[in-house]
């Protein structure tokens, strides 16, 4: 078998030098009762032929975005990710070396956790930055964990413009510690509202710019307001590009930012594996989940790297850990760091740029459309809009014809009476061909 | 106070000086500077077109909303980028003895299929009758996966293995609400890897230790002892943290099921017994699978990986969103908990959890098979064996008497009055061309140092890997102890000073 | 000075309490790192656990010797941790406590008698 190196008189040579009649003995433990006799009723083994023939197969039942005009948003996002980052990732060194434990052989890793780190705090605009959470949605959950640790009050208002499934996963994370989670409605264009929801029990307050319905706000005056009732402000972006023309957490006074960092150096993927960024102001750090890579020096005085105040972490703290993660989002988080690597600041801003064109593009050929209601007032790169009847099964008859045209808000949170709205999203990999055939076949469709 | 003393010295004995970076190379040791000292402060490495860039320079609808500084992080040009790195360990190279990690082969088949259009390209919300071809693969890993534990359920989402503890925990939790009776306690053996007790805290329960017997099993009469109605779960690994089998799992799964509690079996080792034993057969209620050890998704340097749990039928309806569900029309995903029970336990993540590392898990378990499986754990724990045969004669084993599982547990007894601690041992392997193994893990053995070769080692590697350490454990019989408390000598690096990096935190890049 | 079996050393001037770890235990951790130090006001039983002292590979829970409320915490342990190192039984206390019951530190061991108790371990 290709991946089994042992041959059977390894095997049998090898029993000998262990002094065991054969490999039934080394399961001598396991209960008779619990003791398969046979390979359980699965496939056998397939050549390498096979295998790619049936996934083949599978993947060929998917329509890849890259197939044709698409608009999904809301959370995950196709941009144009350079050959040479894939590449890089799949070297040895990288795709299967471990967590960097023994820091003299991993400086290799623990250099581009620095880097890393380093890049995440400027796009966030906070100096300190953990080396990758799960994704966004759990890094906005274990923010709201913190909050409640550095204020030690027990409430968390999260906007109604916060995504619905970092909501969801918020709330879940919250409510087994016993941290009572309240949503505000859904709302276009209301991050402020949370301000009136703040009582002397709030440990935060989570908004997101550019938030579900893709509108950009400035939370500088939140920020100010929930200091001044002692809670802390969280700020969510999902999506990461647009940290290159917006003003940073940092710069809006929040107090952790997190963010979905998919949309540099990774994939669609489906959903998985994503990045979560984490980054908070200095005086939180010792409250900060996940792992911290530091510099420092070795016996020779040279400069290297070492994983640090792993006195937070489950494998020292355990029952009193900050959080029970183990890993990060490594492989993931080197992506990021590479492109970024490759973009630059001036190239994240140009990329940004290009984005919101586009976007506006898109939104002029919407907006021209009988029915049609732009109801995002000031966009990055995605926006809502009003149809005249409800969105998911318009969305169907798009996907029909060959147009992947947005997410039915409805997909999100079927419960809030948004059935007629849908998000649309437009980057750098979006021509002025799929807006033009989107626009059509939108426009027959509601005219229908 | 409780002095908790590992017993190791966290900076170099030579004194420390300013951090000087290297700028030479040494033979095919290139020098690796950090990106922020290559210059492209202004620079970009990527070519956007200029009627593009023209086209968008007019943000006038975001007044006061652009950033006012500019973002201050070098671009490199694409040569200059793909000088990394040499200077990591990594499987490709060598056996990697890191016990509980399960460090075997990662096909490249995986990565390969993973990067297939039909799954890389595709976006979690877009209509479900356009990924039918996805869903319908993540139906095939839960076919497998329950096959193989004998599970009637799995949650796939969590999207590392704490994360499908805490997925575990809380479909746990949420099933005795939904009963009326919430309960305050986890018990947890005292050989525990630290995510059990953080998770069991974070999920809102009081942790309490279960001893341990000193052939290192869970102490049943200990365990009897402190079961009660107050007792919510017990979370055991099985092969266990010193790896070795519970021999009395059977008997732990009955006495937690008697006081109404829930057996959540932690299934890192799950690499031992794959094929050979169902979890369900054993009275689990809920085990956490780590896709990156025993299906050989890659560990990447430290994530992603991939936790699905499989539940049994008294916990199946706790299960988080989303579900798959098959109809007429094909696939689809129920993404919205409905009903009490959901309320509570809604969603582990945004999404549908860890699609790329699937493919990669399903592409080994279609390679392998039920019969590549099967062996595959035996081959494990012959593996483990052979290496713990071949070295007992110069290291002390932890539990000597009988067999092993996947994993080789050694402690510190042999080094006594040596001069060298594990520490140094470690890092003497070093220089010997192998990552240590795990040390100082499980806690309840002295200076531990778990070995698990895992089942993608050729038996040349194995004696490779055992002659080397007998000719080192011979040196540190021969009183050589310099070359182990002064090692690592020949990696890039000497022992870094960890005291100063916890004492004066530098976690990010400075000019 | 005093001692307790869980190496803690308290020193009572009048009705406060200055206490710290002794040098046997600084030295058990090894290079301590951080200090998790009580904000002034807060009441104490004794058991109870009043500061976390971090190492790089572990963390540590000091528990009170004796009941009290905290007057003050050793903020100079904050920038510099190694004090507790250099200085354990002197410049790198770590609270001042108001004592409850002064007789709660006449129990405690002698250096004398935490000598003896050293040596059993």
């Amino acid at each position: 078998m290709r991946y089994l190196p042992l041959t059977d008189s390894d095997r049998s040579d090898m029993l000998a030098v262990i002094g065991a009649a054969d490999i039934d003995a080394l399961f001598v433990d396991v209960p008779a009762s619990a003791r398969l006799t046979g390979p359980v009723d699965l496939p056998g083994q397939a050549g390498e032929l096979a295998v790619e023939r049936t996934l083949g197969l599978l993947a060929g039942r998917n329509r890849a975005a890259g197939a044709g005009p698409f608009f999904c948003g809301a959370g995950a996002y196709r941009h144009h990710v350079p050959a040479s980052v894939d590449h890089l990732i799949q070297r040895s060194e990288f795709l299967t070396s471990y967590t960097p434990y023994q820091p003299e052989i991993a400086q290799g890793t623990l250099q581009v956790l620095f880097e890393f780190q380093t890049q995440v705090s400027a796009l966030l605009g906070l100096p300190v930055a953990n080396a990758s959470m799960y994704d966004g949605s759990t890094a906005c959950a274990e923010a709201v964990m913190m909050a409640a640790r550095v204020t030690r009050r027990r409430k968390a208002v999260l906007s109604g413009g916060l995504h619905p499934h970092y909501a969801a996963t918020t709330r879940t994370l919250a409510h087994s510690a016993g941290i009572e989670t309240r949503r505000l409605a859904p709302a276009v264009d209301a991050e402020s509202a949370v301000l009136a929801a703040i009582d002397a029990d709030t440990a935060c307050v989570v908004v997101q710019t550019p938030n579900v319905f893709g509108t950009v706000t400035d939370v500088t005056a939140i920020a100010e307001a929930a200091r001044a009732a002692g809670a802390l402000m969280i700020v969510v972006t999902t999506e990461a590009v647009s940290l290159g023309l917006l003003k940073s957490p940092g710069e809006m006074g929040a107090d952790i930012a997190v963010a979905e960092g998919q949309s540099i150096g990774n994939g669609l993927n489906f959903g998985g594996p994503y990045v979560g960024l984490f980054a908070c102001r200095e005086a939180l750090l010792r409250q900060m989940p996940g792992r911290l890579c530091g510099e420092t020096v070795d016996a020779e005085g040279r400069r290297g790297f070492v994983l640090t105040l792993s006195t937070r972490e489950q494998h020292i703290r355990r029952d009193k850990a900050t959080s029970n993660i183990c890993t990060n989002s490594g492989l993931c988080a080197l992506a990021f760091s590479i492109h970024m690597s490759l973009l630059g600041g001036t190239g994240l801003t140009t990329l940004a740029r290009i984005n919101h064109a586009r976007a506006l593009t898109l939104k002029q050929a919407l907006a021209a459309i009988r029915g049609v209601e732009i109801l995002t007032p000031r966009l990055f790169n995605e926006f809502a809009v009003r149809l005249p009847r409800a969105a998911a099964p318009i969305v169907e008859a798009l996907a029909g014809k060959g147009v992947i045209g947005g997410v039915p808000f409805s997909r999100l949170d079927p419960d809030e009476g948004f059935d007629d709205v849908l998000l649309v999203c437009a980057t750098e990999t979006t021509t002025a061909e799929d807006i033009s055939v989107f626009a059509k076949t939108l426009a027959e469709e509601i005219a229908r | 106070m409780s002095v908790v003393s590992i017993g190791r010295p966290t900076r170099p004995e030579a004194p420390a000086q300013d951090g000087v970076p290297e700028t030479h190379g040494r033979g095919l040791l290139q020098h690796e500077p950090l990106i922020f000292e290559l210059g492209g402060w202004d620079k970009t490495g990527v070519d956007f077109p200029a009627d593009e860039v023209a086209a968008s320079l007019d943000v006038s609808d975001l007044a006061g909303l652009t950033r006012e500084t500019p973002l201050e992080l070098p671009g490199l040009s694409e040569p200059e980028t793909l000088r990394l790195s040499q200077q990591n360990h990594a499987i490709d190279l060598a056996l990697y003895p890191l016990g509980s990690c399960t460090m075997k082969h990662n096909p490249r088949l995986g990565e390969k299929m993973a990067r297939l259009p039909g799954f890389i390209d595709i976006h979690p919300l877009q209509p479900v009758s356009t990924v039918q071809g996805a869903l319908a693969l993540m139906d095939e890993l839960a076919h497998w996966l329950k096959t193989l534990t004998g599970m009637p359920a799995v949650a796939l989402s969590p999207k590392a293995g704490a994360h499908g503890e805490l997925c575990g925990l809380l479909a746990i939790r949420a099933a005795h609400e939904a009963r009326g009776a919430a309960r305050k306690t986890v018990l947890v053996p005292t050989s525990a890897h630290g995510t059990n007790p953080a998770t069991a805290a974070l999920a809102g329960y009081q942790v309490e230790e279960i001893a341990q017997t000193a052939d290192g099993h869970v102490d049943i009469a200990d365990l009897a002892r402190r079961l009660n109605d107050d007792v919510a779960a017990v979370m055991v690994t099985n092969p266990n943290t010193c790896g070795l089998f519970e021999r009395d799992v059977i008997e732990i799964a009955r006495l937690t099921h008697a006081v109404g509690a829930y057996f959540y079996c932690d299934g890192a080792n799950f690499n031992a017994i794959v094929g050979r034993v169902r979890p369900g057969d054993l009275g689990v209620d809920a085990m956490h699978i780590n896709l990156h050890k025993t299906f050989s998704t890659p560990h990447g340097g430290g994530g992603p990986g991939a936790g699905p749990v499989v539940l049994s039928a008294a916990l199946a309806p706790f299960a988080p969103a989303p579900w798959l569900s098959h109809g007429e029309a094909g696939f689809s995903l129920i993404e919205h908990a409905e009903g009490a029970a959901g309320e509570a336990f809604g969603r582990m993540c945004a999404f549908h959890g860890q699609m790329g590392m699937y493919v990669r898990a399903v592409t080994y378990m279609m390679s392998h098979g039920s019969d590549g499986l099967r062996q595959v754990a035996e081959d494990a724990v012959l593996n483990a064996n052979y290496i713990k045969a071949r070295l007992s004669g110069a290291m002390s084993a932890a539990y000597p008497d009988g067999p092993c599982m996947h994993e080789a547990l050694f402690d510190d007894r042999w080094l006594e009055g040596t001069g060298v601690t594990t520490l140094d041992f470690a890092k003497g392997m070093i220089d010997a061309g192998f990552h240590p193994m795990t040390m100082y893990f499980p806690l309840v053995v002295h200076g531990a140092m778990l070995i698990e070769p895992t089942e993608t080692e050729s038996r040349r590697e194995l004696d490779r890997f055992c002659d080397t350490l007998l000719e080192l454990a011979a040196a540190v019989k021969a009183g050589d102890t310099e070359r182990f408390t002064g090692a690592p000598f020949h990696a890039p690096l000497r022992r870094l000073d960890e005291t100063q990096a916890a004492r004066r935190p530098r976690l990010s890049w400075t000019a | 000075m005093r001692f307790t079996k869980d190496h803690e050393w308290v020193d009572l001037t009048g009705d406060t309490a200055t206490i710290g770890i002794t040098a046997y235990a600084a030295e058990q951790l090894g290079d301590v790192v951080f200090v998790e130090l009580p904000a002034a006001g807060k009441s104490v039983k004794t058991g109870e656990a009043l500061a976390v002292v971090e190492s790089v590979k572990a963390a540590s829970d000091v528990f009170a010797p004796i009941s009290g409320e905290v007057q003050a915490a050793n903020g100079a342990l904050e920038g510099n941790p190694e004090t507790v190192n250099d200085s354990p039984e002197h410049a790198g206390w770590f609270v001042k406590l108001k004592v409850a019951d002064p007789a709660e530190v006449e129990a405690l061991m002698d250096r004398a008698a935490y000598e003896t108790f050293l040596q059993t371990l």
